[in-house]
């Protein structure tokens, strides 16, 4: 099966950086949001999710983003989405994500968003 | 000359980790039936919504039953069919919220048939449940 999935998270000067590869459906996007999760419940309230080797995303994948983005706002925090090829952006973009999340083209840029905010 | 229709069928037992061979099916429906890549995302997005709602909610996640998936074209449609015995659904109770008033809710719920009315050029169901369940959804093939 092409494209499976995996995902790596790392923090840099605060920053949790959670890269997504391959696929985010129904079936992986549990990963995802454990990895949210994760990062929230230890702290990080800044989080760049890293889609440059993201290839597919569905509702479920999306739905990820949304449950989460308030509940870092309320804490001075944010999460922004880098590196998404034009395929993923496009179902980012159907639902108006660009409206709601700050979309940044790759890591560093996502990085000095942060470090201006 | 009358146009030649074509029908695939896919079935698959309800589970989430069978939804990558249900957009490969239809990704290799959509190229044979001469849709471009552009097209070809939004089938197989649109298909895959269908599918896991299919698998969450109608049938929650039990997979000793089947998810069919039927897609028939000829020079002008691409018709497919997404098929379970499952609980079913009342297409007017889907929620209509905004993303934005979900997102102040925390809940990201009824996304899915939001993106497939998006992504397809008509959607209609025949609905009874327990029995059958069809969402019908189609793309028209521009030449």
């Amino acid at each position: 099966m092409p494209n499976p999935f995996a995902i790596q998270t790392a923090v840099e000067d605060g920053l949790a950086i959670i890269t997504l590869e391959g696929f985010v459906d129904a079936h992986t996007a549990p990963q995802f949001e454990s990895a949210v999760q994760s990062e929230i419940d230890s702290g990080h309230k800044r989080l760049i999710v890293d889609c440059e080797k993201l290839s597919y995303i569905s509702s479920a994948g999306l739905g990820v983003f949304m449950t989460f983005v308030e509940e870092v706002r309320e804490s001075g925090g944010d999460i922004k989405i880098c590196g998404l090829v034009p395929k993923v952006k496009h179902t980012f973009d159907i639902l108006g994500f660009q409206d709601i999340f700050e979309m940044l083209e790759n890591q560093s840029a996502a990085k000095r968003s942060f470090a201006a905010s | 000359m009358a146009a030649i229709e074509r029908k695939f069928t896919l079935q698959v037992p309800s589970s989430t980790e069978n939804l990558a061979m249900i957009r490969e099916f239809v990704t290799s429906v959509g190229r044979q039936a001469t849709l471009d890549d552009a097209e070809i995302n939004k089938l197989e997005l649109a298909v895959d919504e269908a599918c896991a709602n299919v698998i969450e909610h109608a049938y929650g996640h039990d997979i000793t039953k089947d998810v069919s998936v039927r897609a028939t074209f000829d020079d002008e449609k691409l018709k497919i069919s997404v098929i379970d015995e499952g609980r079913g659904f009342e297409p007017d109770k889907i929620n209509q919220k905004s993303v934005d008033q979900l997102v102040q809710e925390r809940r990201s719920g009824g996304l899915g048939i939001r993106l497939i009315k998006t992504l397809m050029d008509e959607v209609s169901y025949e609905i009874e449940p327990g029995l059958k369940n069809e969402l019908h959804m189609t793309k028209l093939i521009k030449k």
